[in-house]
């Protein structure tokens, strides 16, 4: 499976987010996405799943199903994390597992993967940042997705967490899957490659943050 | 589970927890109709013959309540992004979720309209025609506000702009609910023709609903 | 200050566990023996029978009313001393106000449909028992869509207390209202004669009815203050799993 980009531009707000960006990742491969705040990571992220408008480019997926859409494989794991406060933990998870039509539904070993089994009946709103972040990261797992697009994953997350999810990304990759990270620090996996954003007209884009980039 | 299962058995019981907003409608409709004889006076004979009209005005404006959060809840917190991602197409995602509120707020407002009637007097029959009409009509205004719903997702006061956008569309429904009501009771028209129109939008409403909400979320999301 | 040392929520779930299979079975007791008295209670000569339909109705329409009054006192003490035993007291005790409320309206109408010939009437003992109601239903609603249980504690509270002083108001308003569209009402229980034989009945029912009333509120605090300790006991096993 590779996902390859070519020449992607993505024009928002009379400015240029990104221009001129292409990689190309494989089966086994991450590619870490950096640069400063408001270089476009986010909307790089979001413009490979179709919900950000790409105004130029071309993406392709070789060997994926050919049915699917790129988005249809992917895992997103955004700066929100898509849980309902009053659900609990496992009916969060469960959610999600069957909405994306999850062949096996192994809600608790996804919990204990992200070492939330013991709070499996607890509603979501009585967890933390780092724990609803973690919450977030068992979608990945209950459900399989070959391609992972990470936002910032490791935001919130403590020393510990962010081990987990490390370990939980090189078995992603050992099993044949690809990831795409945007991230500031560093993420602990053997195998990557670097796309830095920092091209792009960084005179206008100076005062925006990330959050301001989403639609 | 179905996707759309998951969707349905998610807001359904979304809507019955705590900040839920189940029977928050048969509430208001409740305090609505009971406004109303302090706003025209107890003259029993009056009310039992504009009863149907404030029934329907109040089932309308109680099916709008909660309305405005359904797809604004999903896009504050990140849960439409992962929606788009699903490979349940969007149309029926959102008539799902139709389907969730109406059972969740519509249907109450038919169960409970019996027993509020009985505040204006209403006999049997046109307690009778009063359900059934609600029971035919409420889904139009569901599916109707679907599509402010869908516009307004982005908004942060988006109830208002709702009730402002949706109110007017629901006109007809409104027109041949209360039509059809009356018709039971006072003639001269048969129950049937109004009635069957009355049908006629909630199926249309059916389909319009979705696929205009469907749209404007797509445009939203881009 | 015996009552404020009594108003721990430890202290209370002891208390109220002895005394609630007492207090059931005094009310079980003085029901039965209530009933009894209204059974054998002679029928009006004009209503027949469904005269007994008060025994039901009036003592509900009164607890109705006090359950509205213990609601208050515990606002005040939610407000001005920020007790919790005041918290879980008011939130328990409105869901049968409202219970007391809704039996009065069906009793009411149940009565009123053979005497009046209709379920219901704009009148103003009626209308402003609705509207009791309608207050019942949106505190439940208010301690319904709050999460955190101080903060709903507060807001409710505060609510109570207006409605306390909107009872009375509405009660007046409405009667001067009614008065001036008297409509096709005539409420005939109008504080007149009432015989002994009935007024002992109706007097063994009301304390049946009072009974009940602090059976339920003691069963629903000790619940709620059992639910809180597990929210606090979930929140807990949040904060430790790492």
């Amino acid at each position: 499976m590779r996902l390859s980009a070519d020449d992607l531009h993505c024009h928002r707000g009379g400015r240029d987010v990104f221009a001129g960006v292409s990689f190309a990742v494989g089966s086994g491969e991450a590619l870490i996405v950096i640069g400063r705040n408001g270089a476009g990571k986010s909307s790089l992220l979001r413009g490979v799943i179709g919900l950000v408008r790409l105004s130029q480019g071309r993406l392709t997926l070789e060997g994926g199903d050919p049915e699917l859409t790129i988005a249809e494989q992917t895992h997103y794991l955004g700066h929100q994390d898509a849980l309902k406060p009053s659900l609990s933990a496992a009916e969060n998870l469960s959610f999600w597992a069957g909405f994306f039509d999850a062949p096996s539904l192994d809600i608790h070993g996804a919990l204990d993967a992200v070492g939330l089994a013991s709070l499996a009946g607890l509603p979501a709103a009585y967890l933390s940042a780092g724990q609803r972040r973690r919450l977030s990261i068992a979608r990945l797992i209950a459900v399989k997705r070959p391609i992972w697009l990470l936002d910032e994953p490791t935001s919130t997350l403590d020393v510990a967490a962010q081990g987990r999810l490390t370990g939980l990304m090189q078995a992603h990759l050992a099993s044949g899957g690809l990831i795409m990270a945007a991230t500031h620090g560093p993420i602990g996996l053997a195998k990557t490659q670097e796309l830095r954003l920092d091209q792009a007209s960084p005179s206008l884009a100076q005062d925006q943050g990330d959050e301001q980039e989403k639609p | 589970m179905n996707p759309l299962a998951a969707i349905l058995v998610r807001d359904m019981r979304i809507a019955v927890r705590v900040g839920g907003g189940a029977l928050m409608g048969v509430l208001f409709f409740l305090v609505v109709v009971t406004l109303t004889p302090f706003a025209i006076g107890p003259d029993l004979a009056l009310l039992k013959r504009i009863g149907p009209a404030i029934l329907w005005l109040a089932a309308l404006l109680a099916s709008l309540l909660a309305l405005d959060r359904m797809f604004a809840a999903d896009h504050d917190d990140g849960s439409l992004d992962l929606i788009l991602m699903g490979r349940a197409p969007l149309e029926l995602v959102v008539a799902v979720k139709g389907i969730a509120h109406w059972l969740t707020t519509g249907l109450p407002l038919v169960l409970a309209a019996p027993l509020i009637g009985l505040f204006l007097n209403l006999d049997a029959p046109a307690e009778a025609a009063l359900v059934l009409t609600l029971l035919v009509g409420t889904p139009a205004l569901t599916f109707i506000g679907l599509i402010g719903a869908a516009i307004a997702v982005t908004l942060r006061r988006g109830g208002l702009l709702l009730a402002v956008i949706v109110l007017p569309l629901t006109v007809p429904v409104l027109i041949f609910g209360v039509a059809a009501a009356n018709a039971a009771v006072i003639g001269p028209v048969p129950f049937g023709t109004p009635f069957t129109i009355l049908c006629a939008l909630t199926l249309a409403s059916l389909v319009v609903g979705p696929f205009a909400a469907a749209a404007a979320l797509r445009q939203e999301m881009e | 200050m015996a009552l404020l040392d009594f108003a721990n929520p430890s202290r209370f779930l002891r208390f109220a566990n002895t005394t609630i299979p007492w207090l059931s079975g005094v009310t079980l007791i003085v029901f039965a023996f209530g009933i009894d008295q209204a059974m054998i209670a002679p029928d009006d000569y004009q209503q027949g029978a469904t005269v007994k339909i008060m025994f039901l109705h009036v003592p509900s329409a009164w607890l109705g009313m006090l359950a509205w009054g213990v609601m208050t006192v515990a606002a005040l003490g939610t407000l001005v001393w920020r007790h919790p035993l005041a918290d879980v007291i008011a939130k328990a005790a409105a869901p049968i106000g409202a219970a007391f409320t809704l039996l009065c309206l069906v009793t009411g109408s149940l009565w009123g449909r053979p005497e009046w010939g209709t379920y219901w009437v704009w009148d103003a003992r009626l209308t402003s028992e609705l509207i009791l109601f309608l207050l019942y239903l949106g505190v439940i609603a208010l301690w319904r869509t709050v999460d955190d249980p101080s903060r709903a504690a507060r807001a409710a509270a505060i609510l109570t207390l207006v409605g306390a002083i909107d009872l009375p108001i509405i009660k007046f308003s409405v009667e001067w209202w009614n008065t001036l569209h008297q409509g096709t009402s005539v409420f005939r229980l109008g504080g007149s004669k009432i015989y002994p034989t009935i007024l002992i009945p109706l007097f063994i029912m009301a304390a049946a009815f009072t009974l009940l009333f602090f059976t339920l509120l003691f069963a629903a605090a000790r619940n709620e203050i059992l639910r809180r300790r597990v929210r606090t006991l979930q929140l807990m096993q949040a904060s430790q799993v790492t």
